[in-house]
């Protein structure tokens, strides 16, 4: 028997039935009595200057209650760092890019709202503008912020070591180009929100938010309020991913609109503003220059890049940080130069995405180690032994690795394959000829459990414990979908010995709720986990000393399970979890069950110019190998086969680990194969559905198989650490390593599209290199 | 404005509605059925998807004007008596939820899958749901869970 009632086990989520009945309440489902409805005007031009606006057709509309233009924000602009705060809400003096919000309207119906925003007339200039990161970046390129030279949103040079005396040294080194391209995070639930402002000062905001405190902060600025005047509330978010962080031109305008009309005003956005004009994962142009020894060792490498930013910085800065720091993992790597420019362009702004600035750089970094594999005759599971960080490595950008399992995640995920042997049948099967190529490859990650930043790092769970035998949690933190709900609950009924029915989690209200700084970088389990384990764990100890009195024994031989209060070791002296909380409450000191708990940080903090420093409390180690066919005819790429291994730390409930690897596999297939936002001249090509290309249940492979390995981290709670996102760094490698096992092509520029596959299939027939030239 | 009579979950309405009126539209705003999610509106997504006279059909791309004499069902009618439809209880215990936005239209097309062909094979689930978007689970679980419910049923 375990010695766990629920954690490890396969149970249902805590929210699960109130989504499966149509019940769940997402921000678009909501309405407030008295309440507009909102639409955004955008940009038609890629960059040019606004001359005039002029609102007073729109405002006389029959049905329009209000108008609003950038000026009405009074300069305030917002972004991640003080120096980085570049985007206003509407932009008040100029566009930089297709789909920029201009002007907003509120009107008694949503369909008034669409016409009146169609009659507000903008007079522009436009200006010459600029869409490839690497022009935009010469001299003389147009200026889209006025006061940034050479339109660099934001830059990272780290140095570790001797990269040139390690290259001196090096037996092997290579040089290669990498293109990890625009992809979208792809929820299904397009922003929407509700704002209701009272005077003096008083906002009440429902909207689909991943980190609810990020407009809690937004709005007390933007509206010049203090902080406890701003009540956020939180629906249940239909997915984020990195998407939903921010706060928007749409919730911004809520307010405001509000303020004007004064009543509340919801707006939705429909998937074209997302597909258009929505923030997206870093493009990013990688060149890797990488020295190894004769046997695989890694020395040093040196990496540049360049990544597309788009029109606005927004947390750009962390995306090229954590691009460069995380070059130090998986493997042991004593020498690193980093030089990234994060370069202004034309185009939507891009942002964090589910592994944030790591999949790029990893995508690179492990498909090169796979070519210098190749050229020294190294088999590439050999060569990943040889360099895979170890239990209490410190990287050489002092980064501690405490529990580390990447070492048994590399044997378990290839000898759930037979490697060797898979890898041999497929080579033969090849040489036979056919249609379909056959390979199988991997690759590994290295990720961050629980980001740690500077600033708002505050976060802290509330416990109450009702007379009844059940409990509340309070937490900051935020489900977006991934679960994190039910892991607070699990952990909450587990120290007390009950069952999830009796446990509830609330959602944020930041009136009642502490605060916690948001759900990113894989915090929730590793930060509010912690946080409400202290909680919970004051609540067990009040109960405990009740309990002591009323079954006559000392406080430390109380236990909590199966929900009853027992005395170890003596069955005889037991009583019901709810009797005993109705005690406490009753005939107790006129005490009430109520715990709290805050997460300490306990260890240094980053350091943002060197490079240097833990961006986490843990970190998590996977691999992950892939098996595909590609179609010589048809140029497709099909995944067969993903199998997942991963460094969790402990499992507290596999249909939410695998549904979080499934969606990973999701997440990187689409961007290895499919997915692109296409763009020309600023405009986005496809923004529907279909044409971008979101992988369907069809294109899915057969078999997705998840590994878990248990390492126990010493910080982690009940020794948990991340599984929601590092299992997305190493899909795509994982997937285009496959593709060069199988045609002896690396694709270097993404996504493998069945027409770079043809043609890079042909040039090879004619004896052309064994690597497509970077961008086609 | 038109006058139409049809039937939701077992429950008649007569409305009068716009011509160019979604049948989405009614049920979300007029009815109050949210769970009917409008992920697109223009008929790429699935989360809008119902089931009409036993096919699946996707709301937001279908006129309500054309829903004279039609029997509709939506997420919201499934449960019977406050007992989980089947595939509703295979989705909630095979962890086939995750956010839960393409959650109703995936059960929904399940559900008319089910009722036309109530032993499909795997192939059968992928194709019946492969106008359901879903960004979080990767459709493994979904899969699974629709098998099972069609175990379930058969049982
Ligand atoms: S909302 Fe109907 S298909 Fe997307
Ligand atoms: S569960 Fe989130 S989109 Fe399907």
């Amino acid at each position: 028997m375990s010695e766990f009632a629920i954690l490890g086990k396969p149970t249902p989520r805590v929210d699960g039935i109130p989504k499966v009945t149509g019940k769940a309440q997402y921000a678009a489902d909501l309405s407030v009595a008295g309440m507009l409805y909102g639409e955004v005007l955008r940009s038609p031009y890629p960059h040019a200057r606004i001359l005039s606006i002029d609102t007073s057709r729109a405002e006389r509309l029959p049905g329009v209650r209000g108008v609003i233009t950038g000026k009405d924000f009074n300069g305030f602009r917002h972004g991640f760092m003080a120096h980085t705060r570049d985007e206003s809400p509407l932009a008040p003096d100029k566009v930089r890019f297709i789909g920029d919000e201009v002007a907003a309207v509120a009107a008694i119906d949503p369909d008034i709202a669409h016409e009146a925003v169609e009659l507000i007339r903008v007079e522009y200039e436009q200006l010459p503008a600029v869409f490839d990161p690497e022009e935009a970046m010469q001299e003389g390129a147009p200026a889209i912020h006025d006061h940034v030279q050479r339109n660099i949103s934001a830059e990272m040079h780290f140095n570790f070591g001797d990269v040139e005396a390690a290259f001196a040294r090096a037996d092997h080194v290579r040089e290669d180009r990498f293109y990890s391209q625009s992809v979208l995070h792809g929820f299904l639930e397009p922003h929407a929100c509700i704002a209701q402002y009272e005077e003096p000062g008083k906002i009440t905001f429902w909207g689909s938010k991943q980190s609810p405190y990020f407009p809690y902060r937004n709005l007390a600025s933007a509206f010049k309020v203090p902080l406890s005047n701003v009540r956020v509330i939180q629906p249940v978010v239909g997915g984020g991913f990195g998407g939903k962080n921010d706060t928007f031109a749409l919730d911004y305008a809520a307010v405001m609109l509000s303020k004007k009309t004064g009543h509340p005003v919801k707006f939705v956005y429909d998937i074209e503003d997302v597909l258009m004009a929505g923030r997206r994962r870093h493009p990013m142009i990688i060149y890797m220059k990488t020295g190894v020894k004769k046997d695989g060792t890694l020395l040093a490498t040196e990496c540049r890049v360049i990544a597309d930013g788009g029109a606005y910085t927004a947390v750009g800065p962390m995306t090229i940080y954590l691009a460069g720091a995380f070059l130090t993992l998986p493997y042991k790597l004593p020498n690193l130069k980093y030089d990234a420019w994060r370069v202004y362009t034309n185009k939507p702004v891009s942002v964090a995405q589910r592994g944030h600035g790591v999949p790029q750089t990893r995508f690179a970094a492990d498909c090169q180690l796979d070519l210098i594999a190749k050229d020294l005759g190294l088999d590439p599971v050999e060569i990943r032994l040889k360099n895979a960080i170890e239990p209490g490595h410190v990287t050489v950008n002092k980064i501690h690795i405490s529990s580390c399992g990447l070492k048994e995640t590399i044997n378990r995920s290839t000898e759930f394959v037979n490697w060797k042997e898979r890898k041999q049948e497929l080579a033969k099967e090849r040489e036979k000829g056919g249609r379909y190529l056959r390979g199988i490859g991997l690759a590994c990650n290295g990720f961050m459990s629980g980001a740690r930043l500077h600033g708002h790092t505050a976060c802290a769970v509330v416990v109450k414990v009702h007379e009844d035998g059940t409990v509340s949690v309070l937490p900051g933190a935020t489900d977006s979908g991934q679960g994190a709900e039910t892991v607070l609950a699990t952990m909450a009924a587990e120290v007390l010995g009950i069952t999830l029915e009796d446990v509830h989690v609330s959602r944020v209200d930041s009136f009642l709720t502490p605060v916690d700084p948001g759900s990113y970088g894989s915090r929730v389990t590793s930060t509010a986990g912690p946080a409400l384990l202290i909680a919970v764990g004051k609540c067990r100890t009040q109960l405990a000393e009740v309990a002591a009195k009323l079954l006559d024994a000392p406080v430390a031989e109380i236990e909590f399970r199966e929900r009853k209060a027992f005395v170890k070791g003596d069955p005889t002296k037991q009583m019901p979890f709810g009797k005993l909380c109705r005690l406490a409450y009753q005939y107790g000191s006129g005490q009430v069950i109520i715990g709290e708990g805050y997460f300490g940080q306990n260890v240094a903090l980053p350091n943002w110019d060197t490079g240097e420093g833990d961006v986490a409390n843990a970190y998590t180690f996977g691999t992950q190998v892939a098996e595909v066919e590609v179609d010589r005819e048809t140029g497709q790429v099909k995944l067969k086969k993903m199998i997942v291994a991963h460094d969790l730390g402990k499992m507290f409930n596999p249909l939410i680990v695998e549904g979080q690897h499934d969606g990973s596999i999701y997440g990187g297939m689409g961007q290895a194969l499919y997915e692109e936002c296409l763009n020309e001249d600023g405009l986005t090509l496809n923004p529907s559905i279909l044409d971008y290309k979101m992988p369907t249940a069809l294109d899915m492979p057969g078999v997705m198989e998840s590994i878990n390995i248990e390492t126990n981290d010493p910080l982690g709670p009940f020794g948990a650490k991340e599984s929601a996102e590092g299992t997305q760094v190493s899909t795509v490698p994982a997937i285009v390593n496959a593709i060069y096992d199988a045609t002896g092509i690396m694709f270097t520029d993404l996504p493998i599209t069945p027409e770079k596959v043809l043609r890079a299939l042909e040039q090879k027939e004619q004896g052309g290199g064994p690597i497509v030239p970077a961008s086609i | 404005m038109t006058n139409i009579n049809f039937v939701v979950n077992g429950i008649r309405h007569q409305l009068a509605v716009k011509d160019n009126e979604t049948l989405l539209d009614v049920l979300r705003d007029r009815l109050g059925l949210t769970g009917a999610k409008k992920g697109c509106d223009i008929g790429e997504c699935g989360t809008c998807t119902v089931v009409v006279d036993g096919e699946p059909i996707l709301s937001c791309i279908t006129l309500a004007v054309e829903m004279e004499g039609k029997r509709i069902t939506t997420i919201e009618g499934l449960a019977q008596n406050g007992e989980l439809h089947p595939l509703q209880k295979a989705f909630h215990e095979h962890g086939a939820v995750q956010c839960g936005f393409c959650t109703p239209g995936m059960i929904m097309s399940g559900k008319a899958l089910l009722d036309k062909n109530p032993k499909p094979t795997e192939q059968e689930v992928r194709r019946a749901i492969s106008g359901n978007s879903c960004r979080c689970t990767g459709y493994d679980k979904p899969v699974k869970a629709i098998l099972a419910a069609a175990e379930a049923e058969i049982q």
